[in-house]
C-alpha cells in the first residue's frame, strides 16, 4: 500500500450512470490486476474504495458507478483535482493459475477489474474468453475496449435489449470451453457463477469497508479457511474456499 | 526543546498518543507503514476469551462526522493473541503494548486479563466494559457503577499490571462509573468508547448496519469527549487516557486540558493511516504555538480558575 497523489486528467460518462475516470500519478504499488485503490473525497469521512480497470507507469484509469452521494460528488471532479489516493489494496488476480484458454465473467461494474486482467493474460497469449452481463442496451461499456484486445466478448442483458437475454450463467453456456474462471460482480451473480463454474477460478467480492488496509474489520468474511478482510486478503477469494 | 513524554499509571510514555483499541490490529498493518515505535504505545483490538467472528456484514457506515461501526469484537481469542499475534508483534514493536480486554461475564474477564497480564510485552490492561456492539455483555458492565466496579475488583484480583477501564458515554453518571472503578483498584480509566447511533438505507427502507445500531466514532465525537473527560477529572485522582474524534495535535491538547494523560486516536487511522504519526511529529510545533513546553504542565489545566 502506498499514499499517495493522483491528479484527475479526465473525468467523463461512459454509459448510463458510469464514468471513466483517468489520474495521473504514482502507480507503483499496483502489482497485479483486481487490485483496489481507495479515494479520500472532499467533505466525506470515509475513503471510496474503486476497483483498477487498469493501469500504466504513471497512469491509473477507474471505472465507478454512481450509487450514492459520493460517487455522484465524483462526477463534479474537474480535470486537474488532486486526490489522495490509497494505492495498491488487496490482492489481485493471481494470473499463474490461469491456463491457456481462461474464462473472464463480469457483471456491471464489476467489469472493470477484468479489463485490466484481460489485457494482462492476452500480453501472456492466452485464449482469453469473456461473459459481460448487463441490464439493458444503455448499460454497455467497455466492449470495444475488448475487442481491441481481440476478444469478442458474449454479452448478455435482463431485458434482452443487447446480446443474449439473460443472466451471465447464460452466457457462460454459450462461450467455448475454459481453462479457468474469473469473475467480478454482485455477490448474487458470483454464487450463480460458482454454481456453473466447471473449474477452479478466482472470484472476486465487494463489501463496505472502513479502512480498506486491513485494520477496522469491517468487511471480514467466513471461509473454508478462517476469517478474512475482504479488502486485505481479497478481494479475490479462490472458488474453493468461498462459503455462502 | 519540549517534553512530550508522560507517565501512565507508572509507566513512561514518549508521547501520550495511543491508537484506540479496534482501529489499530495487532499493530502489523500499520508497523509495514511507519514504525510503529514512534508511538506511546498502542492498545490493540478488543480480545475475548474465545474467538469471535463478530456481526454479520455491513458492519460500517458513514455520516456527516465520522463513521459507525459494528464489528461486534471479531479477535482470534486470547490463546492465538498470546500463541501468534503477541510473537509477531515483539518483531515490530518494542514497547510495552496496551492489551485491550473485553468479556461477557465477570469470570471471564478476570480470566482472559490473567491470561493477557502474564505476557511480559503487556503493560497495561485496558477492560473494555463499554461496547456497544455485543448483547449481554461488555456496555451493560460500564452503565453501572455498581457492575463496574465488579468487573474492577475481579481483575484486580488477577493482576498487578496497570489497569484501566474503558468507559461508555452511554452511562447516566459516567462520573460515578469512573469513581466506582477507582475505588474498586482501578489504575486509570479511559474514555469515551464510541456512541450508539443508526443510519436508514433510504432505498430499503432498513437499517444500514446488519447488526442495526453501531458505535458512532470521528470528529464530531471530540466535543462529548472533551466534556466527560473534563467532568470525569474532578471526580477521579486516578490518570485518564482520553479518546474521542482525535484528528490533530491541537485536539490531543484540548483532551489533555480538559484532564487526560494521555489521549487515544481511533477513527483518525482508519481514513489517514498515518494520522498517529502526524500527529506526533506535528506535536511540538503545535506545543510551542500555544506557549507549552512540557505536556505535564497541562493536565487538567482548562480546570484552573
Amino acid at each position: 500500500m502506498k499514499q499517495t497523489t493522483f491528479t484527475i486528467a479526465q473525468n467523463s460518462p461512459l454509459a448510463e450512470g458510469i464514468y471513466r475516470l483517468h489520474l495521473q500519478g504514482d502507480t507503483t504499488a499496483i502489482t497485479a490486476p483486481g487490485q483496489f485503490v481507495n479515494l479520500k473525497l472532499e467533505g466525506f469521512y470515509l475513503r471510496r474504495p474503486i476497483s483498477v480497470c487498469d493501469w500504466a507507469d504513471g497512469e491509473l484509469t477507474l471505472l465507478y458507478k454512481v450509487l450514492g452521494r459520493g460517487t455522484e460528488a465524483m462526477t463534479r471532479l474537474p480535470a486537474g483535482t488532486r486526490l489522495d489516493v490509497l494505492t495498491g489494496l488487496g490482492n489481485g488476480y493471481d494470473m499463474t493459475l490461469s491456463g491457456d484458454r481462461p474464462l473472464l465473467v463480469g457483471g456491471g461494474v464489476g467489469i472493470p477489474p477484468l479489463y485490466g486482467l484481460a489485457k494482462r493474460l492476452r500480453a501472456q497469449g492466452k485464449a482469453v474468453q469473456a461473459v459481460l452481463g448487463f441490464n439493458s442496451a444503455s448499460d454497455l461499456f467497455l466492449l470495444e475496449d475488448f475487442r481491441a484486445l481481440q476478444i469478442e466478448p458474449v454479452v448478455t442483458t435482463a431485458d434482452g435489449s443487447a446480446g443474449l437475454r439473460g443472466l451471465v450463467t447464460d452466457g457462460m453456456a454459450a462461450a467455448g470451453p475454459y481453462s479457468y474462471l474469473y469473475t467480478c460482480g454482485p455477490e448474487a451473480m458470483l454464487r450463480a457463477v460458482w454454481q456453473h463454474c466447471g473449474t477452479s477460478g478466482q472470484f472476486s467480492f465487494e463489501e463496505r469497508m472502513g479502512c480498506g488496509f486491513g485494520a477496522c474489520m469491517g468487511c471480514s468474511c467466513r471461509t473454508k479457511y478462517g476469517t478474512k478482510r475482504i479488502c486485505k486478503d481479497g478481494p479475490v477469494l479462490q472458488k474453493e474456499e468461498i462459503l455462502w | 526543546m519540549v517534553n512530550t513524554a508522560v507517565t501512565l499509571c507508572g509507566i513512561r510514555l514518549d508521547n501520550p498518543i495511543i491508537p484506540a483499541s479496534g482501529t489499530f490490529g495487532y499493530g502489523y498493518e500499520f508497523a509495514q507503514l511507519y514504525d510503529i515505535n514512534m508511538l506511546g504505545t498502542f492498545s490493540f483490538k478488543g480480545t475475548t476469551r474465545q474467538p469471535r467472528f463478530g456481526n454479520p456484514t455491513p458492519r460500517i457506515a458513514e455520516y456527516a462526522g465520522g463513521l459507525l461501526n459494528a464489528v461486534g469484537l471479531q479477535n482470534p481469542g486470547a490463546d492465538a493473541v498470546i500463541a501468534e499475534e503477541l510473537p509477531r508483534l515483539r518483531q515490530v514493536f518494542h514497547k510495552p503494548v496496551m492489551a485491550n480486554v473485553s468479556g461477557f461475564s465477570v469470570e471471564e474477564y478476570a480470566e482472559t486479563c490473567a491470561l493477557l497480564a502474564a505476557q511480559e510485552q503487556v503493560g497495561w490492561l485496558e477492560v473494555n466494559i463499554s461496547c456497544p456492539n455485543v448483547h449481554g455483555g461488555g456496555a451493560a458492565f460500564g452503565a453501572d457503577p455498581k457492575a463496574a466496579a465488579e468487573v474492577t475488583r475481579a481483575v484486580r484480583a488477577v493482576t498487578d499490571k496497570p489497569l484501566i477501564l474503558k468507559l461508555s458515554p452511554t452511562a447516566a453518571d459516567i462520573a460515578a462509573v469512573a469513581r466506582a472503578c477507582q475505588d474498586a483498584g482501578a489504575d486509570g480509566v479511559s474514555l469515551i468508547n464510541t456512541l450508539p447511533g443508526m443510519r436508514i438505507d433510504l432505498k430499503r427502507r432498513a437499517p444500514l448496519l446488519a447488526n442495526g445500531t453501531g458505535g458512532m466514532s470521528g470528529p464530531a465525537m471530540l466535543p462529548l469527549a472533551v466534556r466527560m473527560v473534563y467532568q470525569v477529572y474532578q471526580a477521579v485522582e486516578i490518570p485518564i487516557v482520553g479518546m474521542g474524534g482525535v484528528s490533530r495535535a491541537e485536539d490531543v491538547l484540548e483532551l489533555m486540558l480538559a484532564g487526560a494523560t494521555a489521549v487515544g486516536v481511533g477513527a483518525a487511522n482508519l481514513v489517514e493511516p498515518y494520522a498517529c504519526r502526524n500527529i506526533i511529529e506535528t506535536l511540538p510545533d503545535v506545543m510551542l504555538r500555544y506557549g507549552i513546553h512540557d505536556l505535564n504542565d497541562i493536565i487538567g489545566g482548562a480546570h484552573h480558575g
